[in-house]
């Protein structure tokens, strides 16, 4: 790997090398590396771009590396990685995308994932989106997540796309079953003229399913945000939606939420606050000595990654 | 080391033009604690927050160690070592205690630092410092934070709007027992308790936005006693 590939993979996976564990890399469209291990196989699709990834019932405390790079202008990457998780297995999934563009041409990964958690799992999906190069050429990730939850299974998902991401479009539907959990975090800045829509549609299907989903984000610029969540109560289940978003400049952020509770015993919640960053908190930090854009960005930080 | 010069503030209300403060003219010595006390409305936390810089006056000056600080930003007042403590702490999302006691001491702080810091207001480190600094701390736990990170600053001058308000019994005598032991530090303590003013080297009476009178407690209660308008909270009549 080169010092812009090495660089991009730190960002999206805080990791200097490739790891030792179970990991597959894919570089400008291409698998380029693949590492099974006894616990977890990674089979390529024979029809399609992507890898099937088979985690044995009841292992325990490993990881999976799935990171992609991109350093090339006109390219369009789309993607089907299908994840099978065994029943009891406890499982950390490092996902995540960045995209170096240098070109006028756009380079656009499609990401579609899907997760089939089985009975008494648990599964942690961390998921990083970057873009960077000073190219005009636009840098784009549309990511689609499907999760599957057998009962008793538990899922947490984090997903993070921090500034260069030109456009992105995701979506990410859930079908929870009985005695699951499932709990996403979801932060996202957009500077400039970026883009970003984002929509949930959570199915709690179960006895006693339980979704959380949180997005922070954050729009500078003349940037422009949209958020759509859609929990389905059809058992009796919790759904609980917080959507907060932070304005700067002339940016935009439009929240819909949709709660549709077809059981008497489904208890659903939304939440939604957008605006500026709150007066009170710039002045407390000016009074630690912070400058009002030190403070902000501190704000932002803590908001973002905290 | 601090003086208020015909210090004036109002505000626009109801179509009228209502004065908060009017001619404040005080000065403050280094190393000494100063209680501001008065009715509610008497312009008490008005007077702390123009001295901070959180709120400018319409007409007057504030001196700093002899140095006009009154178009001084909040930042550049706190850089000059003056700090603050809210009456309502402030919280954040996704900011932990341990980042904002690091920047209230401007370091990056150890672990046993930051267990100074919060042991002096009768917290453990351990459970404190990866806590983000949001609602799900109670008032009291708040207002403790707040406490300690304007004594992790070491500022010349302090100020603390109504320290008392929100604190549980147990913290409120540890907090008369912290403000008695500052001794290098002017402060500055907005406060309607008794034993607050028993600590106090003076204290301001403000009364419809005028100090009333300036002086020791022995002078000032006799005033506060005679005040319909001002209950003294933990005196014998409360």
């Amino acid at each position: 790997m080169n010092d812009i590939e090495k660089k991009l993979l730190e960002k999206i996976t805080d990791l200097h090398k490739l790891p030792s564990g179970t990991f597959s890399f894919r570089k400008n469209g291409k698998s380029e590396i693949q590492n099974n291990t006894k616990d977890v196989q990674i089979i390529p699709k024979k029809d399609k771009n992507g890898i099937d990834i088979f985690v044995n019932p009841n292992v325990k405390n490993k990881s999976i590396h799935i990171p992609v790079i991109i350093t090339v202008g006109g390219l369009d990457d789309l993607v089907y990685n299908d994840f099978y998780i065994g029943h009891d297995a406890d499982i950390l999934i490092v996902a995540g995308c960045g995209i170096h563009n240098k070109t006028c041409k756009k380079s656009q990964h499609d990401g579609i994932h899907s997760f089939h958690i089985g009975k008494n799992a648990s599964v942690k999906y961390i998921e990083k989106h970057v873009g960077e190069g000073n190219g005009s050429g636009e840098k784009i990730l549309n990511p689609i997540t499907k999760i599957f939850m057998e009962d008793g299974s538990h899922m947490e998902m984090e997903t993070l796309q921090l500034e260069g991401v030109s456009s992105t479009i995701r979506k990410t539907f859930a079908k929870l079953y009985d005695n699951t959990s499932l709990n996403i975090q979801e932060n996202i800045l957009t500077t400039f003229d970026q883009t970003a829509k984002t929509s949930f549609k959570v199915e709690l299907l179960g006895e006693n399913s339980r979704v959380e989903v949180v997005s922070h984000s954050v729009a500078k610029d003349n940037s422009y945000q949209e958020f759509k969540s859609n929990l389905i109560g059809k058992n009796q289940c919790f759904g609980h939606v917080e959507c907060d978003g932070i304005l700067l400049n002339n940016a935009q952020i439009i929240s819909t939420p949709m709660i549709d509770a077809e059981n008497s015993n489904a208890s659903l919640i939304h939440e939604a606050a957008i605006g500026k960053i709150a007066g009170d908190e710039l002045i407390k930090l000016m009074t630690l000595g912070l400058s009002q854009e030190e403070a902000e960005n501190m704000i932002i930080q803590g908001f973002l990654l905290g | 080391m601090l003086e208020l010069k015909n210090i004036n503030y109002s505000v626009f209300d109801e179509n009228i033009n209502k004065d908060i403060l009017k001619n404040i003219n005080l000065t403050f010595k280094e190393n000494k604690t100063y209680v501001i006390t008065g009715p509610n409305g008497s312009g008490k936390s008005t007077l702390s927050k123009i001295i901070m810089g959180i709120l400018s006056p319409a007409s007057g000056q504030v001196f700093f160690n002899g140095k006009d600080i009154t178009n001084l930003s909040i930042d550049e007042r706190a850089n000059n070592s003056i700090s603050y403590a809210f009456q309502k702490p402030i919280t954040f999302k996704g900011l932990k205690v341990r980042e904002l006691l690091d920047v209230a001491s401007n370091k990056k702080n150890t672990f046993d630092q930051l267990c100074d810091y919060l042991s002096i207001v009768g917290l453990c480190a351990k459970e404190y410092i990866n806590r983000p600094l949001n609602d799900k701390l109670s008032g009291g736990e708040l207002k403790r934070i707040e406490l300690a990170m304007v004594l992790s600053r070491n500022s010349k001058l302090n100020i603390f709007d109504e320290p008392e308000a929100g604190i549980d019994l147990w913290s409120f005598e540890q907090l008369t027992k912290i403000f008695s032991t500052l001794k290098n530090s002017c402060n500055i303590i907005v406060s309607h308790q008794k034993k607050i003013l028993e600590i106090a080297d003076e204290i301001i009476l403000l009364n419809n936005g005028q100090v009333q009178k300036m002086g020791k407690l022995e002078e000032i209660l006799p005033l506060l006693e005679n005040n319909t308008c001002h209950k003294l909270r933990g005196d014998k009549n409360e």
